[in-house]
C-alpha cells in the first residue's frame, strides 16, 4: 500500500512532446511509472516514447483508462491544463510548473468543487518536484535513486529539501512509503492537511515527515489535524528561520506576511500539537530515527 | 511587484474610485508649481516610497503654502524614509504627490487579500479607519468586517450592500460605496493583484467616498499578461544586489549576515541559511539558482554572492535533481579563475552527477574546500568567516 500512486497507476503525460516533458517521462518511465499515454493538442494520433498520443485528456483517458496525470503545461496555460485532467475524470494529478499566476490557481480550486466527492480530482502542487512510492513508480521530477522503499511519509513544500530528507533517512537505514511534494505556491491544490489524512488512513504508512516552511496557514492546520485526529508519530522541520518578515524567499508562497506566519511561530503550534521538531537541517535522518526507534 | 501610491491611484480611477487631485513632483520646484496648479489653500506633500506607515515616518507632511511646500520638498526628496517596514537602511524619495485636501467626515478601513485559508479574495474592512490592520486586530477584532468572494461569480451586490451599511454609510452614498466596492474587485482580478489597501478611504463632509491612499501589490507570476503593469516599476525602491539578481532570472535576497549562500531550490536555501546560523553564523543572502542551471548561470549567480562586500566566505550547496552536479562544477571552474577570488569556497555537491562534479573541482587544483553534508558544510563555512 501507498498513498496515491503504485507501480499499477495509469499515468498520462500532458505535454508529453515537449522538450521537459520528453525529458521527464523518460525519467518516470525507467524508474517504472506505468506511463500509458501522453497529451499535446494537434499531435494526436502519433506515438511518442512508444505511447499513444491523444489531443485531449478525455480522449486518452477513454482509449487507456488513464488515473493519474502529470502537467508539463507552461505557466501561462498550466491552470487549463489541470482543470482539463480534472473535467476528463482523473483521479490524481501533479502540476510541476513554477510560476502559474495565483488567480489562476483560484480560478481552478473552484472549478474543481464542481464534482461530486467520489469524482474529485486530487491535485498536488503546482511548483512541486512531484510525488514517488519508492520502488515502485513516480510521477515528478526527482532523482528517483536517492530513495529507499519503507513506512515514512513525507510531505514537503519543497523538491530540493525532500531530496536531502530522502537520502538522510536513506542513510539512517530508513524507507519510505510515498513522498508527495505539494509545492510552493500560495494557492495550492493539496494542504499539509490533506496528505496528512491520506497517510493517518494508510496500512504501510508507520510516521510521518512534514517539511514546511515560512509563509501561509497550512502547517498551523495540520498542527490541529495532528492534535485530535493522528494516530502516526510525526516528525517536522520548518525552514526559514532566518527569513526576514515580509521579503518573498524564492517560493511565490515563501513569505512571512501576518502573525502565525513566521518559522518560530510554527515550531510553536507543532510542537503544542505534539510533533516532534526536527531543530536543524541536518538532523532530519537522525531525528526521525530516534522517533521511531521511540515509538514504533 | 509593489507600486508607488500616486499609480495605484491612478489605476484606481481607471475603475471608477474616486481620489483627490494631485500631481507628481520630482523637483522641488515641481512641487511648489504643483501646488500652484490645484489652486488649493490646503494640500499635502506624501513621499513615493514603496513602503506603508510612512505618515508616523514623517513622509507625508500637510502644507498651508507654497513656501511650506518648497521647505517640505526640501527636506524630503533624496533622503531615505526610514518606516517600520522599510528596515534600518529606509527608502530613497526621488518622488513626491502633492494632494489637495479635503473634509473628513470620517476614515475607514478598506483591504483585499489573498486569503490563503480560504484560496479565496476577501474584503477586510473596518469603520475605525486610520490605524493599521494589525493594530485593528489586536484591539479591536470585532470591528473588522470581512467579505469573501466566489471567483466564479465575483463580488455580488448584495454583498457590496452588506458591507456598505455594516460600514455605517449614510444611505445616500449606498450607490457610491456599491460601486467602490465593485471596482476595486474587478482592478484587482483584471490586474492580477496580490493585495490592493486603501487606508484611509474617506467619508467626506460633503458626502463623498475617496480614497486617501493606495497600496497595490501585484502577482509577479502574472506580469508576463500585463506589460502596463509591469512598467510601473521601479528600482530605486529595491535592493541593488536583488536588481541585479533579477536581471539574471535569479532568485535572490539581500541579508546582514557575511556568509554568502549559492543554493538550488528555495526550500534548501532556507535550510542552509538556517544552519548556518544554528552553527553560529549569519548569511549574507538567499539565493537559488533554481533548476537546470547552467555553467553560465552559476557563473552569474557567483559573481552576484562575491559583489556583496560583507561577504567573508561563501557556501555552494547543491543537491540535484533536474540540475546536474558537474554542470555546477564547471560553472564555479571556469568562473573563480577571473574573479580574484580572496575569501574561502566551501562547496557541498549532492545528487545527479556528483562523481563527475567533484572530480571536475579536485582536478582543477583550485583551493575550494569541499563538504560531504549539510552540517559539515555550514560548520566549514561558519568556521572560515571567522578566521
Amino acid at each position: 500500500m501507498s498513498v496515491l500512486l503504485n507501480k499499477n497507476t495509469k499515468v498520462l503525460v500532458q505535454g508529453i512532446t515537449g522538450r521537459i516533458g520528453n525529458f521527464h517521462a523518460e525519467e518516470m518511465i525507467a524508474y517504472g511509472t506505468n506511463v500509458v499515454a501522453g497529451v499535446t493538442p494537434g499531435k494526436g494520433g502519433t506515438k511518442h516514447l512508444d505511447r499513444p498520443v491523444f489531443n485531449t485528456v478525455k480522449e486518452a483517458v477513454d482509449a487507456t483508462g488513464a488515473e493519474a496525470t502529470i502537467v508539463f503545461v507552461p505557466a501561462v496555460a498550466a491552470a487549463d491544463g489541470i482543470m482539463e485532467a480534472a473535467d476528463a475524470g482523473i483521479k490524481y494529478a501533479v502540476s510541476i510548473t513554477d510560476g502559474i499566476p495565483a488567480h489562476d490557481m483560484m480560478r481552478v480550486k473552484r472549478y474543481m468543487l464542481r464534482y461530486k466527492k467520489e469524482e474529485k480530482m486530487i491535485l498536488t502542487g503546482p511548483n512541486c518536484a512531484g510525488t514517488i512510492t519508492p520502488g515502485e513508480a513516480m510521477i515528478g521530477i526527482m532523482p528517483g535513486h536517492i530513495y529507499t522503499s519503507g513506512d515514512v511519509g513525507v510531505i514537503g513544500r519543497s523538491g530540493t529539501l525532500g531530496y536531502e530528507a530522502a537520502s538522510q533517512m536513506k542513510a539512517e537505514g530508513i524507507g519510505i512509503s510515498t513522498s508527495v511534494g505539494i509545492g510552493g505556491d500560495p494557492i495550492n491544490g493539496s494542504s499539509h492537511k490533506d496528505i496528512l489524512e491520506l497517510f493517518n488512513e494508510d496500512e504501510k504508512t508507520k510516521a510521518v515527515m512534514l517539511i514546511g516552511e515560512i509563509g501561509g496557514p497550512q502547517e498551523a492546520e495540520a498542527a490541529e489535524y495532528v492534535k485530535s485526529n493522528m494516530k502516526k508519530p510525526v516528525v517536522a522541520y520548518i525552514a526559514g528561520l532566518t527569513a526576514p518578515k515580509g521579503r518573498r524567499m524564492g517560493h511565490a508562497g515563501a513569505i512571512v506576511s501576518g502573525k502565525g506566519e513566521s518559522a518560530a511561530e510554527k515550531v510553536e503550534m507543532l510542537k503544542e500539537a505534539g510533533i516532534h521538531i526536527i531543530p536543524n537541517p541536518s538532523e532530519m535522518g537522525s531525528k526521525m530515527k530516534e522517533v521511531i526507534e521511540k515509538h514504533l | 511587484m509593489d507600486i508607488h501610491e500616486y499609480q495605484a491611484k491612478e489605476i484606481l480611477s481607471n475603475f471608477n474610485v474616486q481620489t483627490l487631485d494631485g500631481k507628481l513632483a520630482l523637483k522641488t520646484s515641481e512641487a511648489v508649481a504643483a501646488f500652484n496648479e490645484l489652486e488649493t489653500n490646503v494640500c499635502v506633500v506624501k513621499a513615493q516610497v514603496h513602503s506603508g506607515a510612512r505618515g508616523k515616518a514623517g513622509g507625508i507632511i500637510i502644507c498651508k503654502s507654497d513656501e511650506e511646500v518648497r521647505t517640505a520638498s526640501e527636506k524630503l526628496l533624496g533622503t531615505y524614509l526610514k518606516t517600520i517596514q522599510t528596515g534600518e537602511q529606509g527608502k530613497l524619495i526621488e518622488k513626491l504627490y502633492i494632494e489637495s485636501g479635503c473634509d473628513i467626515d470620517r476614515e475607514i478601513y478598506l483591504a483585499y487579500v489573498m486569503d490563503r485559508a480560504k484560496q479565496r479574495i476577501v474584503i477586510v474592512a473596518s469603520a475605525e479607519g486610520g490605524m493599521s490592520i494589525e493594530e485593528l486586530a489586536a484591539e479591536k477584532p470585532e470591528a473588522i468586517k470581512k467579505v469573501e468572494i466566489d471567483p466564479a461569480v465575483g463580488l455580488t451586490g448584495f454583498q457590496a450592500r452588506e458591507l456598505s451599511f455594516a460600514l455605517d454609510f449614510p444611505k445616500e452614498v449606498l450607490g457610491k460605496a456599491v460601486q467602490l466596492f465593485m471596482g476595486c474587485y474587478k482592478a484587482m482580478v483584471e490586474l492580477d493583484m496580490n493585495m490592493l489597501e486603501i487606508n484611509p478611504l474617506v467619508l467626506t463632509k460633503d458626502q463623498n467616498l475617496v480614497a486617501l491612499d493606495a497600496k497595490m501589490s501585484f502577482d509577479d507570476n502574472a506580469l508576463f499578461r500585463h506589460p502596463e503593469i509591469n512598467e510601473l516599476n521601479d528600482n530605486s525602491q529595491k535592493d541593488k544586489r536583488e536588481v541585479a539578481a533579477s536581471e539574471h532570472d535569479l532568485s535572490y535576497v539581500g541579508l546582514d549576515g557575511d556568509i554568502g549562500c549559492m543554493i538550488n531550490g528555495a526550500g534548501l536555501a532556507m535550510a542552509t541559511m538556517d544552519m548556518i546560523k544554528y552553527c553560529g553564523g549569519e548569511p549574507a543572502n538567499f539565493l537559488d539558482i533554481g533548476g537546470g542551471a547552467s555553467p553560465e548561470r552559476v557563473g552569474k549567480a557567483f559573481e552576484l554572492v562575491l559583489a556583496d562586500d560583507n561577504v567573508k566566505a561563501m557556501l555552494v550547496n547543491v543537491y540535484a535533481g533536474i540540475n546536474r552536479c558537474d554542470w555546477i562544477a564547471e560553472g564555479l571552474v571556469k568562473i573563480i579563475p577571473t574573479v580574484d577570488l580572496k575569501i574561502p569556497l566551501i562547496v557541498r555537491l549532492s545528487g545527479t552527477n556528483v562523481e563527475e562534479g567533484l572530480k571536475i573541482i579536485k582536478d582543477s587544483g583550485l583551493p575550494i574546500i569541499l563538504a560531504d553534508t549539510l552540517k559539515d558544510a555550514a560548520e566549514k563555512a561558519v568556521e572560515a568567516a571567522k578566521k
